[in-house]
């Protein structure tokens, strides 16, 4: 059997970087759910245009963030407990296969969310999770089922 | 249970998840669940999922990998009922 993965290991196997990564910290994680926060900062280039003089977070970013935790990064642990050899996990690459999400509330910059993934199952590399994304007082903003598949490069 | 009545069950589970209308309103037992309907591959396990919830039973990855056509999916179904 593979390794458990700590959070700190999990964040750095994430492949997306800035600009485009949307996870500052893994607060939990193991076979069956994931808990992660992230600010969003003022200063993210898109909130000049979504929207002039009226900065909201656009829908597709927040569930670009709950993809990263639930899916990503829930995923990278999966796949390093199935691995012999911790270092072909770099080989694999996760493709986002499908999504059903509501939206509930708005975030604005400047907010930090918590976001919080559920197993929904882990079959044949396929992982689908139930995740809720909620803010600092508990609104919850966004809410869903994402999947995600890991497939060689 | 029927092969008819498996037959019915297996269309209405891939039903959410077809992209291609026109091929599943003739759909038989040869018709292709991703070449014919459209299902997005990844669908597929999801859909796997769905028939051992209905029909109460276990699919293997190797028996999952020879579900092409949905006649195949209820040979294999019928099989696991015995």
């Amino acid at each position: 059997m593979g390794k458990k993965l700590t959070p700190e290991e999990v964040l750095d196997l994430l492949p997306q970087q800035e600009p485009f990564r949307f996870v500052d910290e893994i607060l939990e994680i193991d076979e069956d759910h994931i808990v992660a926060t992230y600010r969003f900062s003022p200063e993210l280039d898109f909130y000049r245009g979504h929207f002039p003089g009226n900065p909201v977070t656009p829908g597709v970013i927040l569930i670009e963030s709950m993809a990263q935790v639930s899916v990503v990064a829930q995923g990278l642990y999966l796949f390093a407990q199935e691995l012999d050899d911790i270092s072909q996990i770099s080989e694999m690459v996760t493709v986002f296969t499908d999504a059903q999400v509501d939206f509930s509330g708005i975030v604005k910059p400047g907010e930090r969310v918590t976001i919080r993934g559920k197993k929904n199952f882990y079959r044949r590399r396929k992982l689908c999770a139930d995740v809720e994304m909620c803010l600092d007082d508990g609104t919850i903003v966004c809410s869903g089922r994402l999947s995600g598949m890991g497939v060689k490069q | 249970m029927s092969e008819q009545e498996i037959f019915d069950k297996v269309v209405k589970i891939l039903e959410p998840y077809v992209k291609n209308e026109e091929a599943f309103a003739s759909v038989v037992k040869e018709t292709s669940i991703l070449e014919d309907l459209k299902v997005n591959s990844a669908r597929l396990v999801d859909v796997v999922l769905a028939f051992e919830d209905e029909f109460d039973i276990e699919i293997a990855d190797e028996d999952a990998d020879a579900v092409v056509t949905v006649g195949d999916a209820v040979r294999i179904i019928t099989e696991k009922l015995g």
